[in-house]
């Protein structure tokens, strides 16, 4: 099936590879870190880029036990003195290039200013992830490298100064650096680690364990405000995504996908009116999907809209992640809200039992969540080369490249080293660009190249991209509160009926419950004594993904609502209550005062604003991905609909390496969770999704964001996330001032589709 | 047919009723313009035919001849859009990137006929999505620009 007619030469995939208009200077200069890498350029120190992944090579041993680190694999440095970083981790928007060049940088003695950062390819020596693993998720990027980055940059300086000290003829302890430079002070010589980038090259990666890290308290860039490395690329137009990768050859292609997951294509009835459609190379029959192939994707967009498919119901649904035709999300709210068993406990504490056999009071309450899109800006899309000695090329998001590749490679009869996973910038993630079986475009790009014997890129249009994102999950949540005689929360028993993401994506469960299914409602810090926190497993129709900040994305909202509804039961304030809960725990009592001193002090409500309007706040606390998270939130209600006016945050991350971009994170993960909150749901009708596109499918728009306030407290504890932690406070925070505002509780998210009155 | 983009006449092997997006980023391979929705909704696309914002996904590129159409290639060149990129990197207004050619191309609109727009002006003129949340950075970048707009150094 590989034609050849056309110029798919096994040369240079770099030299090869067009990545937009040449025209362009950062794609020239993209070109020139590619054919410098290729050791055209003379003089460079091309730090093994290039190198087959897991050719035998001198690799870094620590003695203390630590991951060993194939230095050159990493860097390159260029004789003008700047370096070429391969990133473990994808940059999707959360600035994770910047923090390792940060990283990298600071005991390399360079400026990440001087960095130009890409995602390493997929290979062994970039799982430098405990367990030698490697992803871009869990808010785990810079917290989990932190070390293991910072002595990639102390061997690179070690071995840049052992360069220098030949060079000079001085020993290497005779030495020092500055930001790119060796300096000999008794001399009053120094070189820059350009100039001597090419004797790096031949020296061996120093033994780890001899290397000493910074004393933290010299840092130059880590704990800065360090500028993103990416901001002018993508404020021009220039940043590359992957739906803008391009190669000598390439066709294109736009898919429809059957109306529901488990049909199957039969006839396509208009076939050959479609194939003499303008522009329309071929038609061809996917698993559970149309595809239609054309030099332009405007061309074969057309042509796959107007394709009619006769869809054919599979023989055994039962064995699939199957549709049916009468899938609703109202029904199946209905079918979660009437769950009445206790459930798989996944927590329990104390005897609850007795508890509420003894409680001054007891209450109960049912809260629900939505299914949500990840909609993230860029649509889906796969590039598929498959190349003249076999291999395969791809060029596709991805949050996991070792284990796409590792798939892939499996799909179609490779070996994983012939299978090389190119991962352009992320335009947006949000946990869509995981591995999840019927919803990457890969697999199209790959049958489609194969059966045209051409490259080929798939784009998933909007509607077809919505018809197949896996949704973060919903739940029904049934509370029961019990209060003692003080008023004082004495017992909290919680059923969730809900699919966890990791289960759904699994498409079966595990012998342990599914974690991300109840956290957030699980491992919550308050001091209320008995407890039982349970899982109802009731399986979904749709399939499930991880969404940013996933169980704790709706979780919290659950409890830290219901927490509310436990003081207003006991007649106690909830900031009160909260604090009375945490009583002993230092680090939260402090994050939480904080939050409430950034927003000027607690001032619940509700009360009349300067402008007139009658306002209430309300508060949340989370503790997500290591990081704790405390929220105050100001709204009121205009036409019926909630106007949230402000946010106040404080984090905890413990530790921190750049507080500009955890400050632009913050923004990203409230404006998220408002979105979510105020206006945000899929749904289903017929199984069918009702939303295909942004006209039925809101996300927030910019007239509906909160102004944000953001306070960062270092405590000292271990380092945790920041991509996700600020999110899933905010959606409780709006629903407790909603709630303080009306009189009424609230339970149920998005907003949008209840009406209020202040 | 002819298409003037940034100034310069191509001769655009097209039909009539391609979007001009789609005669963007496949026939003449200038990718800065974005693809979100192809229905008007998200802004990705936005570029300027004659000065004014337009969203190019639903824009038949039939309807062009004699216009004049400027995109994101065009800004750092350009007086207003080298001070709007000027301004994104100071704020440090990208997340993931992929609205911005959108957003700048908007926000390049607005400066162009009102150099000082209120804040009611932006916000009526900055509508376009941002999965990422950067609202408020692009608004603290247009707070900047109009406050100094006139001023030498702005």
């Amino acid at each position: 099936m590989m034609a050849s007619q056309h110029s798919d030469a096994p040369h240079s995939m770099a030299d090869e590879t067009l990545f937009a208009p040449g025209t362009q200077p950062v794609n020239l200069s993209r070109r020139r870190f590619l054919l410098g890498s290729a050791g055209v350029a003379s003089g460079a120190l091309v730090l093994g880029f290039g190198i087959p992944l897991g050719a035998s090579r001198v690799q870094a041993v620590d003695a203390s036990g630590g991951i060993a680190l194939d230095v050159p694999a990493f860097l390159e440095i260029r004789p003008d003195n700047t370096v070429r970083f391969l990133s473990p981790f994808m940059e999707g928007g959360q600035g994770t290039f910047t923090a390792m060049a940060q990283l990298v940088g600071e005991e390399m003695d360079m400026d990440p200013a001087t960095f130009v950062v890409e995602a390493a390819p997929a290979g062994k020596v970039f799982q430098i992830m405990p367990g030698g693993r490697r992803m871009t998720g869990g808010s785990s990027s810079v917290r989990s490298s932190y070390t293991t980055m910072r002595r990639l940059g102390a061997l690179a300086r070690a071995m840049l100064v052992e360069a220098g000290a030949r060079k000079l003829g001085v020993p290497a302890a005779s030495l020092t650096t500055e930001p790119g430079k060796i300096v000999h002070a008794a001399s009053g010589r120094s070189l820059s680690y350009g100039e001597v980038a090419g004797g790096a090259l031949d020296l061996p990666v120093p033994d780890g364990a001899g290397i000493a890290l910074k004393d933290p308290a010299v840092f130059r860039w880590i704990g800065k405000p360090v500028a993103r490395l990416d901001m002018r690329m993508k404020s021009t137009g220039k940043a590359v995504y992957s739906i803008d990768c391009k190669v000598d050859g390439m066709l294109q292609a736009a898919v429809q996908h059957a109306p529901r997951l488990g049909l199957q294509p039969g006839a396509i009835r208009n076939e050959a009116a479609i194939k003499a459609m303008t522009g329309v190379h071929s038609v061809h029959t996917l698993e559970g999907a149309v595809a239609v192939v054309a030099p332009y994707w405007w061309h074969a967009r057309q042509a796959a809209d107007a394709l009619e498919v006769d869809w054919v119901e599979p023989a055994d649904p039962a064995s699939l992640r199957y549709m049916p035709a009468d899938f609703g999300t109202e029904a199946f709210t209905k079918t979660l809200a009437s769950q009445t068993g206790r459930g798989e406990e996944a927590e329990k504490a104390g005897d609850i039992d007795s508890a509420f056999a003894s409680a001054a009071k007891s209450f109960t309450a049912t809260y629900k969540s939505q299914y949500l899109h990840h909609a993230q800006l860029e649509p889906p899309s796969t590039l598929a080369r498959f190349n003249t000695d076999g291999t395969l090329d791809l060029w596709l998001p991805n949050q996991v490249p070792e284990m796409f590749q590792a798939i892939i490679a499996g799909k179609v009869g490779l070996t994983p080293d012939q299978v090389r996973i190119n991962s352009p910038l992320l335009g947006g993630f949000f946990g869509r660009h995981f591995h999840y079986n019927d919803g990457n475009p890969y697999p199209h790009a790959i049958a489609l190249a194969k059966a045209t014997g051409k490259p080929v890129k798939v784009i998933w249009s909007r509607e077809e991209e919505m018809l197949r994102d896996p949704l973060r999950p919903m739940a029904v949540v049934q509370f029961r509160g019990a209060l003692d005689a003080q008023g004082w929360p004495l017992a909290l028993d919680v059923v969730s009926a809900t699919e966890g993401p990791s289960e759904g994506i699994a498409n079966k469960r595990g012998k342990e419950l599914d974690d991300s299914a109840l956290e957030g409602i699980t491992g919550k810090a308050y001091a209320i004594p008995n407890r039982r926190i349970a899982q109802n497993f009731v399986k979904n129709a749709p399939t499930l993904a991880y969404w940013r900040s996933v169980g704790n994305s709706m979780n919290d909202f659950f409890y830290e609502c219901f927490l509310d509804e436990m003081a207003d039961q006991g007649g106690k304030d909830p900031y009160a209550l909260r604090l009375k809960l945490l009583e002993g725990n230092e680090r939260l009592t402090t994050l939480l005062k904080a939050a409430v001193d950034l927003s000027g002090g607690w001032k619940r409500g509700p009360y009349t604003a300067s402008d007139g309007t009658r306002r209430a706040r309300g508060l949340a606390m989370a503790s997500p991905f290591g990081t704790e998270a405390a929220a105050v939130a100001e709204v009121s209600i205009k036409d019926g609909e909630v106007v949230v006016h402000e946010v106040w945050e404080a984090l905890d991350p413990g530790s921190i390496v750049n507080p500009a971009i955890i400050a632009a994170q913050a923004n990203s993960a409230i404006a998220l969770g408002l979105s979510q909150v105020l206006v945000e749901a899929a749904e289903y009708e017929d199984g069918m999704p009702v939303a295909r596109n942004f006209d039925a499918y809101s996300i927030l728009p910019p007239d509906r964001m909160a102004k944000v306030s953001v306070k960062i407290i270092e405590s000292g504890a271990k380092m945790g996330g920041i991509g996700e932690p600020p999110l899933p406070a905010i959606p409780p925070a709006v629903v407790n001032a909603v709630s303080t505002l009306t009189g009424k509780r609230v339970r149920a998210m998005p907003l949008s589709t209840q009406s209020f009155e202040a | 047919m002819k298409l003037e983009i940034n100034g310069e006449v191509h001769e655009l092997d097209a039909e009539p009723d391609m979007p001009l997006l789609w005669a963007l980023r496949d026939v003449l391979g200038m990718t800065g313009t974005k693809y979100g929705c192809g229905i008007a909704q998200c802004g990705a696309c936005s570029v300027l035919v004659d000065g004014a914002v337009t969203r190019s996904c639903v824009l038949p590129v039939g309807s062009l001849e004699g216009s004049k159409v400027t995109t994101i290639e065009a800004m750092e060149a350009d007086p207003v859009g080298g001070k709007v990129v000027e301004a994104w990197v100071r704020h440090q207004v990208p997340q993931c990137g992929y609205c911005q050619s959108g957003q700048v191309m908007a926000a390049v609109s607005l400066l162009k006929n009102t150099a000082k727009p209120t804040q009611e002006d932006v916000r009526a003129a900055m509508i376009n999505l941002c999965r990422c949340g950067t609202y408020n950075a692009i608004h603290a970048a247009l707070s900047d620009l109009a406050e100094n707009a006139g001023k030498e150094n702005a």
